[in-house]
């Protein structure tokens, strides 16, 4: 993977006014934890020698999930060129840890950042076809100009931050 | 004025007044964001091409394509009802719905069916969670506009609204408040519902994959936190593959709302998977029901119908009415039918709900052009515009035709409105006009003929109307003659004498003809008549095409000659370049659209070659203000006025509007003149602006000129004046 499309995501990311994390497995844990603001809710992350503290609630109430002011999950791939990240929920919650609370951070492997649109289709399809049930290509906050202005954060969060996972 | 018409005029004058400001500053904000998204975009017009490809070929294989669909959802444990009309698509919903509570995302196809009203009759508690939604819920008012459903209503509006109904214990008063408010209380609903209802903007036939185009992350949870999801789309949102999608999530949100791409694009392949929320919290999602409730509702119909096809390409991004000058000025409470609102509404309307939906709106489409290259999937929205208003010319019984008889050598039938069998023959009128001028001139100045003309025909009393020479452009150069020899002549072309310039504006094309032989041009003024644009505007196809095919006979000679043909009116250039295709056989329009050009363009264009710009007046720093005309600038010339006049050593300044709203007939209605006025005053009030306010002021459609002659008191002149030295 080249550095080119890990630059373009960082820039894309800082024009949504979202912040680039970067760290590797072994800092994943240092690098959370300033992230999190509590309650904290999260999905089971599926890179190697990284997993959440117990702090983290996976198996919230609705009640915890509708108080959280952080949701962690991990996210399938980036997309360059425009900032998105790529929730793939599924049995394990990662939709509704992405949705509901404050600020959601998501978490990708570098290797993972796909440079543009087209490579993501490639990989949407393919994953539609092996089974995958639900791809969100998110990108930024949740946001509406439904009540006469701009507002970010409407039913979904009001703050994203993308934590990226390096020499994953 | 005929009591329909003042109706109408008063129900705009209403719209104009309440929802007519913030109609403006949410779609100039949209129509701005577009033009600066797609321009980020490289490939733009591939990703529209291959979007449009996309579409032709699965609406040409639509049946095929439900049933590929049909099978993949039943594969992935879903179920598919194919519902022929709104009715057995209600029956359906309400049956699978059996009165559990409901909440909903932002669909058009469901405000089609009127699904809300079918299952609350039902008993069921139906709960729109998209903001915009649930404000005209509250409201009890309905969408006017396609993706920002409460365009109309402003913050303060929608807090009043909410305070008065809600009663909150502090005032809401801020967007930030009002949306935690909704967010909170919807958030409740959200938690109650049993059944979540989606649209979808696409729906892939290989997988049953739904794409949802959203930002508030309401549709996801709407599907999240319920058991049973039921999508209700339209059939023409088939595409055969998930790898299509990628054009059109690249183009949409850039289309519609200006944004890259919106916060979400959701690819769900129902039944998901994700937890849901039970009675004691968060459960397995594994049980998912899922419908996907595919309408017919009169789109099969509209396959097989050569002129609505197209129609069903559209992906309902808005970028049609958000480029409207119409539409940014009176919205789509004016500008739209029963559901649907914008220029592509009178194909959809037509289509869903039947001719007379259409019919209430379809003349506010001016056929300004603007809509045609915003158009993601590149439908010609005003040709739809024409062809339905041809239709409901056709279906009309007409009372007054005496009153035009004798005026009107057209080849429409008896029924035609006679306002519009009027504007659309408007070339007969000028050739009477100009023989009994100055009298004709005289008598339209009268009280007793304008109070008339605005009762019979509803041409509205406060225009000015036309001024009729006496002698037409044509006869001058017959009578005067080319002044350029063939062997001193750098180029032969044939100017075309347009209904306007060859009766009304003479001055424009005498200085078109010495502008051209001050560059060594030997010109000819041929007696070609209308283009067709005036009956076509007034959707009179078939008297268009026989104008169309006696243009082309009298300019033939020209084409046949190597000469090039030379417009001044952009309105009847555009006809030459896009309608012809569709009026003349395919060898003549590609003749004559490869030999036209606008006269600017022209004079351009010899100058790049050689001519000498010593032949031309130095414009010596003057200040000019330039509007340029809509369908010009959809054929993207603008420019070269623009450089011509600053090669010539003017100081140009442009005016940032999509149209003058004169738009021809449209103006001197007497049902649209407020409508009219309205728009045409946002340019007046560029052009006095500081910087402006002492321009010397120029545009290049007579319709802009008359525009612009009643809101300024600067007498504004065609481009070309300015390098006459005449």
């Amino acid at each position: 993977m080249s550095a080119e499309p890990i630059a373009t995501f960082e820039s894309s990311l800082d024009d949504l006014g979202v912040d680039l994390v970067r760290t590797t497995a072994d800092e994943f844990a240092s690098t959370l934890e300033p992230l999190l603001d509590a309650p904290a809710v999260g999905a089971p992350l599926p890179f190697e020698g990284v997993s959440l503290p117990e702090t983290v609630e996976t198996d919230p109430t609705v009640a915890e999930l509708d108080a959280a002011a952080t949701g962690v999950t991990a996210a399938g791939y980036g997309i360059a060129d425009y900032g998105s990240v790529v929730v793939q929920g599924g049995a394990e919650g990662a939709e509704p840890v992405s949705l509901y609370a404050d600020e959601h951070v998501a978490v990708v492997a570098a290797s993972d950042v796909l440079p543009d649109m087209d490579a993501a289709f490639d990989r949407l399809a393919a994953d539609v076809r092996s089974g995958t049930r639900q791809s969100i290509v998110a990108t930024g906050p949740s946001a509406t100009a439904d009540m006469g202005a701009l507002v970010q954060g409407a039913h979904g969060p009001m703050d994203v931050t993308v934590v990226l996972l390096e020499g994953a | 004025m005929s009591a329909d018409r003042r109706r109408k005029a008063e129900r705009i004058r209403h719209l104009l007044d309440t929802e007519g400001d913030a109609v403006h500053e949410n779609t100039q904000v949209f129509n701005e964001g577009r033009y600066e998204s797609t321009g980020d975009l490289d490939d733009y017009e591939e990703l529209k091409a291959e979007a449009r490809t996309i579409k032709e070929d699965a609406i040409e294989r639509l049946p095929e394509l439900i049933d590929d669909v049909t099978a993949a959802v039943e594969a992935n444990g879903g179920t598919v009802y194919l519902a022929d009309d709104a009715e057995d698509a209600n029956r359906y919903v309400r049956k699978v719905v059996d009165g559990r509570s409901v909440v909903k995302s932002k669909s058009m196809t469901s405000e089609e069916i009127d699904v809300n009203e079918s299952l609350e009759g039902s008993g069921a508690e139906v709960w729109e969670t998209d903001l915009a939604e649930f404000v005209l819920q509250v409201a009890d008012e309905a969408p006017s506009h396609i993706v920002a459903p409460a365009i109309h209503k402003s913050r303060e509006e929608i807090a009043t609204l909410f305070n008065e109904v809600f009663e909150p214990e502090e005032p809401l008063e801020t967007a930030e408040e009002l949306t935690r408010f909704a967010r909170e209380y919807l958030g409740e609903k959200i938690l109650d519902a049993e059944v979540g209802m989606t649209g979808a903007n696409f729906v892939t036939a290989d997988s049953g994959t739904l794409a949802l185009v959203t930002s508030e992350g309401n549709a996801r949870k709407c599907v999240q936190a319920t058991d049973t999801h039921v999508a209700v789309a339209g059939v023409e949102k088939l595409v055969p593959t998930v790898e299509d999608l990628q054009p059109f999530v690249e183009l949409i949100g850039r289309s519609g709302t200006g944004q890259d791409i919106t916060s979400y694009v959701s690819l769900l392949t129902p039944p998901v998977d994700s937890p849901t929320f039970g009675d004691d919290g968060l459960e397995p999602g594994d049980d998912r029901e899922f419908h996907l409730v595919l309408i017919d509702n009169g789109r099969m119909a509209m396959r097989e119908d050569d002129q609505l096809r197209e129609t069903l390409y559209c992906i309902r991004c808005s970028a049609c009415a958000n480029s409207c000058a119409n539409f940014q000025h009176v919205g789509g409470h004016a500008f739209g039918g029963e559901t649907y609102s914008g220029g592509i509404a009178t194909g959809w309307e037509a289509g869903v709900h039947g001719q007379e939906s259409a019919a209430e709106f379809n003349d506010l489409c001016t056929g300004c052009s603007r809509c045609v290259n915003q158009c993601p999937v590149n439908i010609d929205i005003p040709w739809i515009n024409t062809v339905v208003r041809d239709r409901i010319n056709r279906g009309n019984d007409g009372d007054l035709d005496f009153l035009v008889e004798g005026l009107t050598p057209d080849d429409e039938p008896g029924g035609i409105d006679p306002q519009k069998r009027l504007f659309g023959n408007f070339d007969t009128l000028a050739k009477l006009g100009s023989t009994f001028a100055p009298v004709s001139n005289w008598v339209g100045r009268t009280d007793t003929a304008r109070a008339l003309l605005e009762r019979t025909l509803g041409v509205d009393s406060r225009r000015d109307l036309p001024e009729f020479e006496r002698e037409s452009l044509v006869a001058w150069f017959e009578r005067r003659g080319p002044r350029v020899s063939r062997e001193a002549a750098s180029r032969e072309v044939a100017l075309y004498p347009d209904a306007y310039t060859n009766y009304v504006r003479t001055e424009r094309g005498k200085a078109a003809v010495r502008v051209l032989e001050a560059l060594d041009v030997r010109v000819d003024v041929p007696a070609a008549g209308e283009s067709g644009r005036a009956p076509l505007s007034q959707g009179m196809v078939a008297t268009a095409r026989s104008n169309a095919e006696s243009v082309f006979d009298a300019l033939a000679p020209t084409l046949a000659a190597d000469h090039d043909v030379v417009v001044i009116e952009p309105s009847d250039l555009a006809m030459f370049h896009r309608e012809y295709e569709r009026l003349l056989p395919e060898d003549d329009y590609t003749a004559l659209r490869d030999r036209s050009y606008e006269l600017m363009e022209y004079v351009y264009g010899l100058l790049e070659n050689g001519a000498g710009v010593d032949a031309l007046p130095d414009g010596d720093g003057e200040r000019v203000a330039y509007h340029s005309h809509c369908q010009q600038r959809t054929l993207d010339l603008e420019p070269y006025t623009v450089a011509v006049l600053e090669d010539c050593g003017f100081d140009v300044a442009t005016s940032e509007v999509e149209c003058c709203g004169m738009a021809g007939s449209f103006g001197y209605k007497s049902e649209y003149y407020d409508l009219s006025v309205d728009v045409g005053e946002t340019l007046a009030e560029q052009f006095e602006a500081d910087g402006n306010a002492d321009r010397t002021v120029v545009a290049s459609g007579t319709s802009c000129l008359e525009q612009l002659d009643a809101l300024l008191t600067r007498r504004p002149a065609h481009p070309v004046r300015l390098l006459d030295r005449e």
